[in-house]
């Protein structure tokens, strides 16, 4: 009996010094098909004049919260932000859409002066 | 089993035909919170598998942690950990049994996984923090674009799988191999929109340490946090873990996606960091967590007594290297005193620390905390600063009243 105090010892040492340990055997896999149900989406843009490009183009890709929670910031982020988003992301924005949906952003989003 | 069983079959995603807009405001007994930055009302959603959490988006789903959940235990309830999707076309049907993981490219035998065969092999189990690279970016001044985040967006889990290692040697790695091209389900809403595709170097993902994890805290992974299987990258930013993993391609370049090759990227500077509201020159991809430090047992605006003996505690960790000390100014930085470090979860877990105070003064009164880990490295008095808003780890300050 004297030894198990070390051993134990040992066994903890050990654990310890690796960040993973051996796990047990896991059941087999449940089947059947899964499917997620994603709750309702209740945001919505500001009204502003031109309300209806960020309805028709931003929330192809993404909800309004993208916007919402930005904070107030002048201009030129909102025209590098809607450029972003069509250079970088690849958002189907024509190019007359650019400069009208930027001004929308800054009016209803934008810092103000 | 049909070897051209097309994914296609199997996945459903996500987009705007069924994510449906509903026009109005939230209903009037909603719950919201106030995060302490300029336009911080977030409102509380509770998503499948998720109790309320912290809505920063919908669609795609990102939902942050309130900073409560972390002084109820180390480990991060599954209902409570954090999301962070990137594209919108996440998968919302998955037939499990179809379910393969690929593993191909400069292997010498290709493999399709099924979750039956990943399980077969031998499990492994770690205990790790995630960390979103934008944690705290909420708190950047100058306010930086991208995801509005509080410290929520961290959580701690017992993970369990396989090595990535052992899949990746399953299937042989071939000569002149570089990295590791990481990929899962979600796609972006438009087909022009770049994948969500990241890649470790060679070295890393056969070190022994990233697994692939179909279980989380003892129960199957959450929907929202990679069900069936995600990447564990511990001590690295959660960019890397992807979600939903079902490809591997070891390659024998650098994989030149936008997710490595123009975002997730930092100065390439001492610190990561540029003068704020600074463009940096030359950039990298971000990789290990900077250490970091919390008090969760009192909160800005908590009030405790004079004369009485209050347990100050919170929550510390680092990339894994090993954290030594964490210290304790109750008086805005003046004085320190080591706090007392709790149980060891591993090098990649929160660790415990608790301090006992006895406050005498009344009045205003700031703690701080810091942690130390083994190669020397801490948390800056005050916080770096990078275009991006990543790697946040500042000393926190909590502003209570001593009454």
């Amino acid at each position: 009996m004297k030894l198990l105090f070390p051993l134990l010892g040992a066994a903890v040492l050990l654990t310890t010094a690796l960040a993973q340990t051996p796990a047990p055997a896991t059941p087999p896999a449940v089947t059947g098909i899964r499917k997620l149900e994603l709750p309702p989406e209740t945001g919505t843009y500001r009204n502003a004049p031109g309300v209806e490009l960020a309805q028709a183009f931003c929330l192809n890709c993404h909800s309004t919260e993208y916007t919402e929670s930005q904070p107030p910031l002048p201009a030129a982020y909102w025209q590098g932000t809607v450029k972003k988003m069509k250079e970088k992301f690849g958002a189907t924005l024509p190019d007359e859409v650019m400069a009208p949906l930027t001004k929308y952003l800054v009016d209803a989003y934008g810092k103000k002066p | 089993m049909n070897p051209s069983y097309s994914r296609r079959n199997f996945i459903r995603r996500s987009t705007l035909a069924t994510a449906a807009i509903v026009a109005g405001r939230a209903g009037a007994g909603e719950a919201s919170v106030e995060l302490p930055f300029v336009n911080g009302h977030r409102r509380m959603v509770a998503f499948p598998g998720k109790r309320p959490l912290i809505l920063l988006t919908h669609r795609p789903p990102q939902l942050e942690t309130p900073f409560a959940v972390f002084n109820d235990g180390l480990i991060t309830p599954n209902d409570a950990f954090f999301v962070r999707y990137h594209l919108s076309g996440l998968p919302v049907e998955i037939d499990p049994a179809a379910f393969r993981l690929e593993v191909k490219g400069l292997v010498n035998t290709p493999l399709s996984l099924s979750l039956e065969d990943l399980k077969k092999m031998e499990a492994v189990e770690v205990t790790a923090v995630n960390q979103c690279s934008g944690n705290s970016r909420g708190f950047f001044n100058p306010r930086v674009n991208g995801g509005q985040l509080a410290n929520g967006a961290m959580g701690n889990a017992k993970w369990r799988g396989v090595r990535l290692k052992d899949v990746l040697t399953r299937a042989g790695v071939a000569a002149g191999a570089r990295q590791v091209v990481c990929d899962g389900l979600d796609k972006g809403a438009v087909p022009t929109t770049p994948d969500f595709i990241k890649a470790l170097e060679i070295d890393h993902a056969l070190d022994g340490e990233a697994i692939i994890a179909w279980e989380m805290n003892g129960e199957e992974l959450p929907w929202l946090n990679g069900y069936p299987l995600r990447l564990v990258v511990p001590g690295y930013y959660g960019t890397y873990w992807i979600k939903h993993l079902n490809s591997l391609e070891v390659t024998g370049e650098n994989f030149g996606g936008f997710w490595m090759a123009a975002g997730y990227r930092i100065p390439d500077t001492p610190g990561g960091c540029v003068e704020p509201g600074t463009v940096p020159g030359r950039t990298l991809p971000i990789t290990k967590f900077k250490i970091r430090s919390f008090l969760t047992s009192l909160t800005d605006g908590a009030q405790v007594k004079a004369g009485r003996e209050t347990l100050l505690r919170g929550i510390a960790f680092d990339s894994g290297a090993g954290l030594t000390e964490v210290q304790v100014s109750p008086d805005g930085g003046s004085t320190w005193r080591p706090a007392t470090l709790g149980k060891d979860l591993g090098r990649y877990s929160f660790r415990e620390w608790t301090l006992p105070w006895t406050p005498t003064n009344t009045g205003p009164a700031e703690i701080r905390c810091r942690a130390f880990n083994r190669i020397g490295e801490t948390q800056p008095l005050v916080s770096l600063w990078n275009p991006a808003g990543y790697m946040r780890n500042g000393v926190e300050t909590t502003k209570i009243i001593i009454t």
